[in-house]
């Protein structure tokens, strides 16, 4: 931690034993996000019916898209008995309806508790069926829902994938060695679509996994597609092995084995580690890292992009300097806005997770070197202890900001809350907000000023027709 | 045509087509399928949710809380520790070790800092896997803090939704009969199953008083512990849903010798015989006086309204895809008052005299549905070429990706659709919904005509 002296991590009372309206999702669910990324993918939860129903609804309440995950549906027999036959049906099942070019499958607290042989299982189940004309590739993932957050689940996801498909020699050779892996974490469609753009426009081919810019936010269309275009190839997540180097993002995914990290052991592919680039800095670091992979330098587009940013930060910065906000949301995504809020003048006084790294506070420290304010960071919270913290420290927050979940705090506090990352449950075009790069950012600065700007004219008197 | 699983053929009816009548339901939803159902827990959950003053906490790991916080537009008159979300979010330790201290601990902090009138404990998954006496720790926190504290046996793999209704039933019933009912009118009713989506219980709540009933407690909607104490006290129990709250109405008829009867409050047909059932039942003549005035008032209100929106709907083709089959007889009537034909419907959790009954409520030609999924209910919509689709949140991406118009009939629901003004409403909602514009932009109903302006 480079200031400690300004960060605090204590608790303002002792600890609650429960969770009172969690800052977080279950592990099973941020796999079947990165499953619905795998083009001709199908996500399969090894469990009760109601996991999936649940995480699909959950999921289309934010995509406003068709979200289909199977089940093995567990009966109170296969509890018992162990649940390879329901898995067997439901493989048989998924491929006779959706012919998927793979299936991801995900496992859930239930099946981890009993102790399900997911490696014989499949073994067995592949030995069976492998004179059958349709197999689809199998992947699956561990995630006990008693164990880290749909985060988790979801980087965990990310390198199983990665790990089970990835082959030495299976990239073609016009792309071997050139192509570079970009792991993002979780963002939004629209981050993945500029994150795509930002490489073709420097001419540098790559692997973006996963990738549900297109499967979670499609086109009307005239016929029900059984599983919707796009996403990351079984040939492009095999070829990872020969690629350039591997981009990651996420600070606090410190020592944790990723993708990233799994090739390079495994393959010797160069993984480089950097924080989601949202607001200048963090952007910066991201286009210098492009730079270096492609060869060349940033296109001219780009460079336009943070010269207007930075002049429309300076338009704005008397309405932003010394503003306090509350910062909540998955960790990464906390530590890009931080980096972003605290460029702009503003203090973030309370970032919070429901995940728990362990790297929030050092990451956040990181992003945040020049700022002087003391600030509060919390992980592992949920949002009745951010409440208790904000009375007890008195913050006096001038916005909020974070996914929808936060919505009643917001409202208690009496600020605006100002919708970012995910889940965003009431409000329409969640995966369409772009937080990355300087046009995320520019977004992002337009959005917080103008909410503040509203807050300012309607809450006066006068009203003003100039601000 | 949808690639329909060998093992659910029999779950799908043609009306006409195939003789005679035969459609299996109950069954377990097969594995793979993608069924729109959830699990026992929903079943718990979705009933007991709108007891406003009782304190609900999940014990399990975090996801089920998670998906199931602020979940129904189950509004309330007073308290809204309902709306919060409480878990005892189990890590690896409480799996290994065992949760209950964990869950002691959670309860006993949790009612100190919020001092519920009862408190719900949902048992899910793993917990009946690791053997948490659950039972024993919601004994010893009521001993200790002076409360109801109930178990909900709601393992998710325990069966179906249904059996999560009646696990919901069971908690309710060790409530029952626990307080005095010296004051409680002959002409006195129990509201069972509406659950106060967008304030429904209190228009129905509303017609009741003007026709001279006591309503002595609803369960669930705006539910408040200390009237489901009394429920006993009431002379007959009224049932809407009847999928979730029927064996609740049976054990009360055994228990404590109260009759009940099956009512809709959708559509103004279902809706004023509803009425009418319970004035009869209760054997008051002014009372039938009474209630034959306020219909005929809220039908002279509504119905020129209604008349309107026929002109538009008239022809117009509707599907309808719901949890329980009691809610579509209803719908499949308000939509005929509109105009409209429904040429496809279906439910999660219907049973054989449900899908008898629908049978016969509709045209030839329509499509009954068991257990559907999104790819059947996908080529049915094209099939039947539907112009709106009547359900819930789950289905409805599949209806607006294929350019379909969408009307949430579920627990999401903000508009109130129960009753007379529930009807306007609904029209209203349906009217809206196949009128838009944007249909005419979208690929499925321009089809292959679409082509760039030269």
């Amino acid at each position: 931690m480079s200031s400690p002296l300004r960060i605090t991590n204590s608790s303002p009372r002792p600890n609650w034993v429960s969770t009172r309206n969690p800052c977080k999702a279950c592990a099973p669910l941020g796999a079947a996000l990165v499953m619905r990324g795998i083009a001709g993918a199908l996500p399969f939860l090894h469990g009760s019916q109601g996991c999936a129903t649940y995480m699909r609804r959950y999921l289309i309440s934010h995509f406003r898209e068709p979200m289909d995950i199977a089940t093995s549906g567990f009966s109170e027999a296969s509890t018992i008995f162990g649940g390879g036959e329901n898995l067997r049906q439901g493989l048989d099942n998924v491929t006779s309806q959706y012919h998927p070019a793979l299936i991801g499958i995900a496992t859930t607290c239930l099946t981890e508790t009993i102790g399900e042989d997911m490696h014989g299982l499949l073994h067995e189940y592949r030995t069976k069926s492998s004179s059958g004309t349709e197999n689809p590739v199998l992947v699956h993932v561990s995630t006990p829902s008693y164990s880290g957050t749909h985060v988790d689940g979801f980087h965990g996801a990310v390198r199983a994938v990665v790990e089970q498909l990835a082959e030495a020699g299976a990239a073609p050779s016009a792309y071997f060695g050139k192509a570079v892996n970009l792991f993002p974490g979780l963002v939004s469609a629209e981050d993945l679509r500029f994150l795509k753009q930002v490489a073709a426009d420097f001419g540098l081919p790559i692997t973006l996994f996963p990738d549900y810019s297109e499967t979670l936010d499609g086109e009307s269309m005239e016929k029900y597609h059984k599983i919707p275009d796009g996403g990351t190839t079984i040939a492009a997540l095999r070829a990872t092995a020969s690629a350039k180097a591997s981009i990651e993002f996420g600070r606090t995914l410190r020592a944790k084995p990723t993708a990233a990290s799994f090739l390079q052991e495994r393959f010797a592919v160069p993984a480089k580690r950097i924080g989601l680039p949202i607001g200048v800095h963090e952007s910066d670091v991201f286009f210098a890292a492009m730079e270096k992979l492609a060869g060349c330098k940033t296109p001219e587009k780009y460079r336009q992009q943070r010269g207007r940013l930075v002049d429309a930060y300076v338009d704005g910065h008397k309405y932003l300097f010394g503003k306090r906000a509350i910062v909540f949301g998955d960790e990464d995504m906390v530590v890009g806005l931080a980096s972003f809020l605290a460029e702009t003048g503003v203090v973030p006084v309370l970032c919070a997770s429901g995940g728990k790294s362990g790297a929030l506070a050092s990451s956040i420290a990181e992003v945040t070197t020049h700022l002087r304010d003391p600030l509060s960071i919390r992980d592992g919270v949920d949002f009745m202890t951010m409440s208790e913290e904000v009375a007890c420290k008195q913050l006096k927050p001038d916005f909020v900001i974070g996914s929808s979940k936060g919505a009643k705090l917001a409202r208690e506090l009496g600020v605006p809350l100002i919708r970012v990352g995910f889940p965003i449950h009431d409000r329409i075009g969640g995966q369409r907000i772009l937080h990355l790069g300087y046009r995320g950012a520019q977004q992002l600065f337009d959005l917080v000023v103008n909410t503040l700007l509203e807050l300012k004219q309607n809450s006066s008197s006068i009203g003003y027709s100039y601000l | 045509m949808a690639d329909i699983l060998r093992e659910r053929e029999r779950q799908i009816y043609r009306k006409g087509q195939q003789q005679p009548f035969q459609l299996d339901c109950e069954k377990q939803s097969a594995a793979g399928s993608v069924s729109q159902r959830a699990c026992v827990f929903c079943g718990s959950r979705v009933v007991l949710y709108p007891i406003v003053d009782a304190l609900h906490i999940v014990h399990g790991p975090i996801g089920c809380a998670s998906y199931t916080w602020d979940i129904r537009g189950a509004l309330s008159s007073g308290p809204e520790l309902h709306r919060l979300s409480f878990s005892t979010d189990m890590q690896e330790l409480d799996v290994v070790r065992g949760g209950e201290k964990k869950l002691h601990a959670a309860l006993c902090e949790l009612i100190d800092a919020h001092h519920p009138k009862a408190a719900f404990v949902y048992a899910t998954c793993i917990v009946g896997v690791i053997g948490d006496d659950v039972d024993a720790v919601c004994k010893r926190v009521s001993l200790e803090k002076g409360i109801p504290v109930l178990s909900v046996h709601s393992e998710g793999f325990k069966g179906t939704k249904k059996d999560g209704y009646r696990a919901a039933c069971d908690a309710l019933l060790n409530l029952v009969g626990t307080a005095p009912i010296d004051d409680i009118s002959p002409l006195s009713i129990n509201i069972l199953g509406d659950f106060n989506l967008a304030g429904e219980t209190w228009m129905i709540r509303d017609y009741y008083k003007r026709m001279g009933v006591q309503v002595v407690s609803c369960i669930t909607g705006d539910g408040r512990i200390d009237d489901i104490r009394r429920a006993h006290g009431a002379a007959l129990n009224v049932v809407q849903c009847s999928g979730s709250m029927t064996y609740l109405a049976k054990s009360m008829k055994e228990k404590y010798g109260i009759p009940f009867i099956r009512v809709s409050y959708f559509g103004v047909e279902d809706m004023s015989k509803s009425l009418y059932d319970v004035a009869r039942h209760l054997k008051d003549k002014e009372m039938l006086a009474r209630t034959q005035a306020m219909v005929r008032e809220e039908l002279e209100r509504v119905m020129p309204v209604i008349a309107e929106y026929r002109k538009a709907l008239e022809g117009k083709r509707a599907a309808i895809y719901v949890g329980g089959a009691f809610k579509a007889f209803s719908l499949v009537s308000a939509l005929r008052l509109l105009g409209m034909t429904t040429v496809m419907v279906g439910s999660q959790t219907g049973n054989s005299e449900d899908y008898e009954q629908l049978r016969e409520l509709c045209d030839e030609g329509t499509i009954i549905a068991d257990d559907s999924n999104p790819l059947e209910l996908s080529s049915f919509l094209e099939e039947k070429d539907v112009d709106v689709f009547i359900g819930g949140v789950k289905e409805r991406p599949i209806a607006y990706k294929l350019g379909i118009g969408f009307c949430d009939h579920n627990h999401e629901r903000k508009e109130a659709l129960a009753g007379f003004e529930g009807m306007l409403n609904f029209a209203r909602e349906v009217y809206s919904s196949v009128m838009s514009p944007v249909w005419q932009l979208t690929p499925r109903k321009r089809g292959k005509s679409l082509e760039v302006v030269k």
